[in-house]
């Protein structure tokens, strides 16, 4: 029985942005334009698209690290059981909220604190939630370190994070974003800027994760590949709207949406008798799929649990 | 022969740095022939970049080329003085810089920059014909006329990067080296761009060295490959021949942890540890702590390295064509 | 097991640092300056502890110390130029003294008698290594008390102008809106203060010994355009991702802006500090030289007295009064610049290795 975990309906962020430093016309950045989608518990959502097309504006808002222009966010309250929307949250709601919501972030480098240690930056979520006692926490931290493969914890514990690795580090931040068990959480291309020979070990990392602790993921990332790894389903967005939604394999096999289709085709193969032929669209079809009806993005079920964005390119619907 | 456009034997290169000698390229030798597309692979850290810098003799000022040649049509870079070399950039050899589209001066429009480099090295040739050229270069890489009237801030990533390319091909190199060109780019506009190159390396006949970390462009630009690891080169051969039976454990490595859309769903494997440094050099075969097969040898480090033949001008690291 | 590694860590971190310092030339040199003379600065009370030096003698302040040489009486001429002296100044020489100066202090004299009287001020001896100020006390003791109130000053204003700097820079960034605006207003209006006549002004309403200066010059420059710098610095942390993953995970603000970007922005404040005591030991010795201040003795004061008793228009006649206070300053005050210099190459963000 798997229930959703999460509910984004109708998500707007828009950013002004001014044209110059005397004109007070204000230019609209329509980043993410009404976007909807639900999570179920234990399931990864992949979330692809390139530079640009609202990705990471998505992942920002859910976490409420920049406010949402509109649109309504229900998450699953696992306390009274029932979903509760973010808008009309109690502060012990937020709290609860704050708990099972987690993030990591794309850069290794930079995600952690540099004047943390290891047990600092891990045990930091404890002690803002105060759960358990002082050894409880120190408790806490040596097991998650032993459960992301930072092994022997004691040896990570003192060390700082430059002394380590970008591939130990991406551990640490999965380790943070884990301690507390929660239900949910974001990850900005955790691989992107890793050695390609560990990305793998990192994701399988997730993969276990998520299935032992039944937490789900937002997976987000602008490699098809990597999302066909580790997501169940994927939703392709353009332009800060959804075009197409639906299982992994089934995306991948029969993909319905001009733009997904062109996207699938550009990926390079790691195969040198591979003949891969791009399917073609044009800057007008890019166009239409922008100017599809503003601040909404509605989809349509074209069954096998598969959405596709409406367009106006002939012989779609 | 001079059949090759680009001949490299035995070099070795090192930086000199307050910590000690880091051996950034390691007995590195290869050829490439005129109008063959040749791929460097490796990891950050492995030493490709050192290479491309070395190949145009732009290595930074505290490095030390220990030993070995490059020719260029059969003339040899190293040692010769600064205005020599001068002449040899860009006209002979050029490259696309990693980042490139950064590279340029943002308060110069990117068709004076590209005459620049015209002028440098054809004095003689006068302005209307170097506008001509950019103009044929430009729709080479399909770029409009009047991008070269633009500043560079005013173009996207895609149309910084195929400027780009068309600066490197500008004075009419035979040679030209790409360092990871595609990275900061789009998936679409990547493609795009490949196309672009590709046509362009037909047309004019030229010699590509294509460096990347990504195993799937290099499959579908390079005729021929080198694998590289901690600074030399582990295995070099036919593209097709090394993805179809790739010999050392690392590239099986690298072709294993390659998530693909395509064909079955299979289960990958990955590395453990992280690339060596290159300072403390271990004798033997500097992959041996992370290879997932070493033969006893290979653990004792007593293996004599060396590049064996293993395949139709395919060539593999001594240890692992010998536990394979 | 723990806090071992932690020391170690320590160690290991001071000595790279270290060893990025020592590449620095500027840094090195200004480093030997500043260790120079904090070693002048504790030299003195050792001298004293030690009886080495008797504080009757050398007290820098007190003490009392007078060569007596034999002078010739002479009566100086009413008209000039003669064959002995040329003008005016020339008579009575080095060596002779005026019958007119013995005659109005109630000294019986005659001319060609011989006279003991003190050398004050005595350029320097055996005794004075950089001779005695015209109350006959050690030029040299004096300076090594200039030193310790230079550091003392120094250090003390940095530091509290640093923590100044860095609370309102900090808390600026982090909180924006009309705090940032208040507190930006306020580091314009610091900066365009002339600093000194604004000085000049508290000295008149307050009496400023050292301590009193130090918070003044600490406070003045705490409010100043260092707010901006530390601003922005603080800024640039506070769009990092650890950042954002704190604020997600639900820290309080005042555990973000404690616990993750000051100790962020700490270094740069650090190097600012140092550049800060340069400013702080160049504004004493004006104002002393002005006479502002309530302090006994400095490098100020020292150049101070040689003015008012009117021996700076003297030339190199005496030196020893003016030139080592007025090196002294000089010297120190670049010295903590050149120190400032070098640790800047340690503690840039451009260095950050990958």
């Amino acid at each position: 029985m798997s229930e959703n975990i999460l509910e984004v309906q109708n998500l707007i962020k828009h950013f002004e942005v001014s044209n110059s430093v005397f004109s007070r016309n204000k230019k609209i950045v329509k980043a993410v334009d009404g976007i909807s989608f639900d999570i179920k518990a234990g399931e990864t959502l992949g979330l692809v698209g390139q530079s640009g097309c609202g990705k990471t504006t998505t992942a920002r808002s859910l976490c409420l690290l920049d406010p949402k222009t509109s649109g309504k966010v229900n998450f699953y309250n696992p306390t009274s059981k029932s979903m509760e929307s973010i808008d009309s949250i109690s502060e012990e709601g937020m709290r609860i909220f704050r708990r099972n919501m987690q993030m990591i972030f794309q850069d290794p480098y930079e995600s952690l604190n540099p004047r943390w240690t290891i047990k600092d930056i891990i045990k930091e979520p404890l002690d803002i939630h105060n759960i358990g006692s002082f050894s409880d926490r120190e408790e806490a931290v040596v097991e998650i370190l032993r459960t992301v493969g930072l092994t022997p914890p004691e040896n990570y514990l003192a060390r700082y994070p430059h002394e380590i690795s970008g591939g130990q580090r991406q551990r640490v931040s999965i380790a943070r974003a884990l301690v507390m068990k929660p239900k949910f959480v974001v990850c900005d291309e955790p691989t992107s800027m890793l050695d390609v020979s560990i990305r793998i070990s990192i994701m399988d990392l997730m993969i276990n994760l998520a299935n032992d602790l039944d937490v789900s993921y937002l997976y987000i990332t602008h490699d098809l590949a990597v999302a066909r790894y580790m997501c169940d389903r994927i939703a392709v967005m353009y332009n800060g709207k959804i075009v197409e939604l639906a299982n992994t394999e089934e995306l991948l096999q029969n993909p319905v949406h001009p733009y997904t289709k062109r996207l699938i085709s550009s990926i390079p193969v790691p195969d040198p008798t591979y003949k891969r032929e791009v399917y073609e669209i044009t800057q007008n079809d890019l166009d239409s799929i922008s100017n599809l009806s503003d601040n909404k993005n509605d989809l349509y079920d074209i069954g096998n649990n598969h959405y596709v964005a409406t367009h106006k390119i002939e012989g779609l619907l | 022969m001079t059949d090759y456009a680009l001949e490299v034997k035995n070099l070795s290169m090192h930086y000199d740095t307050l910590d000690g000698n880091v051996d950034a390229v390691k007995n590195i030798s290869f050829n490439v022939k005129s109008g063959e597309s040749f791929g460097l692979v490796g990891e950050s850290g492995c030493g490709k970049t050192s290479v491309a810098m070395t190949l145009l003799q732009l290595q930074p000022e505290n490095s030390v080329i220990s030993e070995g040649s490059i020719k260029v049509d059969g003339n040899e870079l190293i040692g010769l003085s600064e205005n020599e070399l001068r002449k040899i950039r860009w006209d002979s050899i050029s490259i696309v810089f990693q980042g490139a589209m950064n590279a340029w001066n943002p308060v110069i429009k990117v068709g004076e920059q590209i005459r620049e480099a015209m002028r440098e090295h054809n004095p003689e040739s006068s302005k209307k014909e170097n506008i001509e050229k950019i103009n044929e270069l430009f729709k080479m890489v399909g770029l409009d006329e009047s991008i070269a009237d633009r500043f560079p801030h005013e173009l996207s990533g895609g149309m910084k990067q195929r400027a780009v390319i068309a600066l490197a091909l500008s004075c009419d190199p035979k040679i030209v080296i790409a360092d990871e060109p595609t990275t900061a780019l789009d998936v679409v506009i990547q493609d795009q761009i490949l196309n672009e190159i590709k046509k362009v390396q037909e047309l004019l006949g030229l010699s590509l060295i294509y460096i990347s970390h990504d195993i799937a462009v290099i499959a579908e630009m390079t005729d021929k490959i080198a694998v590289m690891y901690a600074g030399s080169i582990v295995e070099i051969g036919p593209t097709k021949s090394v993805f179809e039976s790739p010999k050392h454990s690392y590239t099986r490595a690298l072709l294993d942890s390659t998530p693909s859309i395509h064909g079955e769903k299979k289960k990958l494997s990955s590395l453990d540890g992280e690339p060596p440094s290159l300072i403390n050099v271990i004798n033997g075969c500097s992959f041996s702590p992370r290879c997932p097969t070493p033969t006893s040898g290979c653990r004792d480090q007593t293996i004599e390295m060396g590049l064996k033949q293993v395949g139709d001008d395919h060539y593999a690291d001594k240890c692992c064509s010998e536990c394979v | 097991m723990e806090n071992q590694e932690f020391e170690n860590d320590l160690k290991a971190k001071f000595k790279k640092n270290w060893r990025l310092f020592k590449q620095s030339k500027l840094g090195m040199t200004g480093l030997a300056i500043v260790i120079f003379f904090a070693f002048l600065a504790i030299l003195q009370p050792l001298l004293f502890l030690t009886n080495i030096w008797d504080e009757a003698t050398y007290h820098p302040v007190v003490g009392y110390d007078a060569e007596q040489i034999s002078r010739t009486v002479v009566q100086c001429p009413d008209e000039y130029p003669t064959e002995k002296y040329d003008t005016k100044d020339d008579c009575p020489r080095l060596d002779e003294v005026n019958i007119r100066y013995l005659k109005a202090f109630g000294i019986d004299a005659e001319v060609g008698d011989s006279y003991l009287s003190n050398v004050q001020p005595a350029p320097p001896s055996s005794r004075h290594l950089l001779g005695t100020d015209s109350l006959g006390r050690d030029i040299f003791s004096q300076l090594m008390e200039g030193s310790q109130v230079a550091f003392l000053l120094g250090l003390i204003s940095a530091i509290i102008g640093v923590g100044i700097s860095t609370l309102l820079g900090t808390a600026a960034a982090f909180y924006g809106g009309k705090l940032d605006t208040y507190l930006m207003r306020q580091s314009d209006l610091v900066l365009m203060l002339p600093s000194l006549p604004f000085l000049f002004i508290i000295s008149a309403f307050a009496e400023l010994k050292v301590w009193h200066l130090a918070v003044v010059l600490g406070t003045l420059g705490g409010l100043g355009g260092s707010v901006i710098t530390i601003k922005s610095q603080a800024l640039q942390v506070k769009v990092k991702p650890f950042v954002d993953s704190a604020r997600i995970t639900g820290g309080s603000k005042r555990r973000i802006m404690f616990s993750h970007i000051l100790p962020n922005v700490a270094p740069l404040a650090l190097l600012y500090m140092v550049f800060s005591v340069t400013g702080a030991i160049a504004s004493e010795s004006v104002l002393s030289f002005l006479g502002l201040l309530n302090i006994d003795m400095s490098w100020g004061i020292m150049i101070y007295l040689s003015q008012t008793e009117g021996f700076i228009f003297t030339g190199l006649k005496y030196w020893w009064l003016i030139i080592p206070a007025g090196l002294a300053v000089t010297l120190l005050a670049g010295g903590f610049y050149l120190v400032g210099r070098g640790l800047d190459d340690v503690f840039n963000p451009r260095l950050r290795r990958r």
